[in-house]
């Protein structure tokens, strides 16, 4: 599996990562916030995704019968009816659901596929890249995880907080929110206004960074770990060692794969329901 | 040398103290869980749900945090930065 760059030299371990870890940039990143740079490979494996999500959903509905259903529209069904129970419980106002329901179905199909981009074996895509690479000139670097990019992850997280601005406003008004900032969670008294609207900010920031790393942190975890037990394998060789690595990588790859199928959908139901439970919260006044 | 060593040390205090919280989280809040069900098992659907939201909650620390450790003790980046540093 760990192929990447044999012609010239086998790759040490700590260079194997190291070259796994580098998105395909338009650009060299300067510094840690670099708006100048896009990751193209997360763009394009997230907005496949993405596309080929819809696509699934939209043939589910076009070909949906009131009759007996068949096996993929009853798991449609079955999604839609998970995530618009979970709605209700949470979003109390019907108005908003109309837009916030089909919103975190999206979100869960969208994040599952791109975290279940994990699965792929890890050589697999890169390696695909790295054989046509001459012909179109372009850097040998590939990362096929789009969650498991801080830029895609507070991407998501950020259109969540400015969903939760927007929802802010509309229920409560541009003042009522404003005098929300500054009155809640301590109490209208004016000496307090300073209190409480920090409280506030830090409340709006801890949960939009807090949103995206626990995303990110998990794939990130999960895609290197990956990498390591490639890295067994590819320390294959036949002798005692070598033979015993190969098994080891099996075994490894096996259990990390199946623990791992719990971890993407949980992942994506999480990020799904604090989505929810962020719009939810408001539209609650305090 | 010494990096090396020290970072060895630290990526092995993160994953056994990250795992030491996520494990106590894991195993109060399982072990409620059950206690919860049995008392009341017509609830138990709906505090499956919410155990597992849990659970990723209480868990994402510390996969981050194996996540970092595994990091340093691959490709360790404070190597990179001592080779830079001016002589």
């Amino acid at each position: 599996m760990a192929a990447q760059g044999t012609e010239t030299h086998a790759p040490s371990a700590g260079e194997y990562i190291v070259h796994h870890l580098q998105h395909l940039q338009t650009g060299k990143q300067s510094a840690v916030v670099d708006f100048s740079v896009v990751n193209v490979d997360s763009v394009f494996y997230a907005v496949t995704l993405g596309v080929i999500g819809c696509w699934l959903l939209w043939l589910a509905a076009r070909k949906a019968t009131s009759g007996v259903p068949g096996r993929f529209q009853a798991a449609v069904e079955f999604l839609v009816e998970m995530v618009d129970s979970q709605a209700k419980g949470i979003v109390h106002s019907a108005q908003s659901r109309k837009l916030v329901a089909p919103l975190a179905l999206t979100v869960f199909i969208w994040i599952f596929m791109m975290n279940a981009m994990d699965l792929l074996p890890v050589d697999l895509l890169p390696q695909l890249w790295h054989v046509t690479e001459p012909a179109h000139g372009l850097p040998n670097y590939m990362r096929v995880v789009p969650t498991a990019d801080l830029s895609i992850t507070m991407g998501l997280s950020l259109s969540v907080l400015l969903l939760c601005l927007y929802y802010n406003v509309k229920i409560k008004g541009l003042g009522g929110w404003v005098h929300e900032l500054f009155s809640a969670p301590f109490g209208d008294k004016w000496f307090l206004y300073p209190v409480n609207f920090l409280m506030q900010l830090v409340e709006f920031v801890a949960k939009t960074v807090s949103h995206g790393m626990r995303l990110f942190g998990n794939m990130y975890a999960g895609e290197l770990i990956f990498m390591l037990i490639a890295l067994m394998g590819g320390a294959f060789a036949f002798t005692g060692t070598g033979i015993a690595l190969a098994i080891g990588h099996v075994i490894a790859g096996t259990a990390w794969a199946i623990f791992h199928i719990l971890i993407i959908t949980l992942q994506a139901f999480i990020f799904m329901m604090l989505t929810l439970i962020y719009v939810g919260q408001a539209h609650d006044a305090h | 040398m010494e990096v090396i060593s020290f970072v060895a040390l630290a990526a092995g205090l993160i994953i056994g103290l990250g795992a030491v919280g996520a494990c106590i989280g894991i195993g109060i809040m399982g072990g409620k869980y059950l206690e919860s069900a049995g008392r009341q098992p017509e609830l138990m659907g709906e505090l499956q749900t919410k155990m597992f939201l849990l659970a990723g909650l209480i868990d994402a620390a510390f996969i981050i945090g194996t996540g970092i450790a595994l990091w340093f003790a691959t490709a360790n980046p404070f190597l990179a930065q001592i080779a830079n540093l001016p002589k």
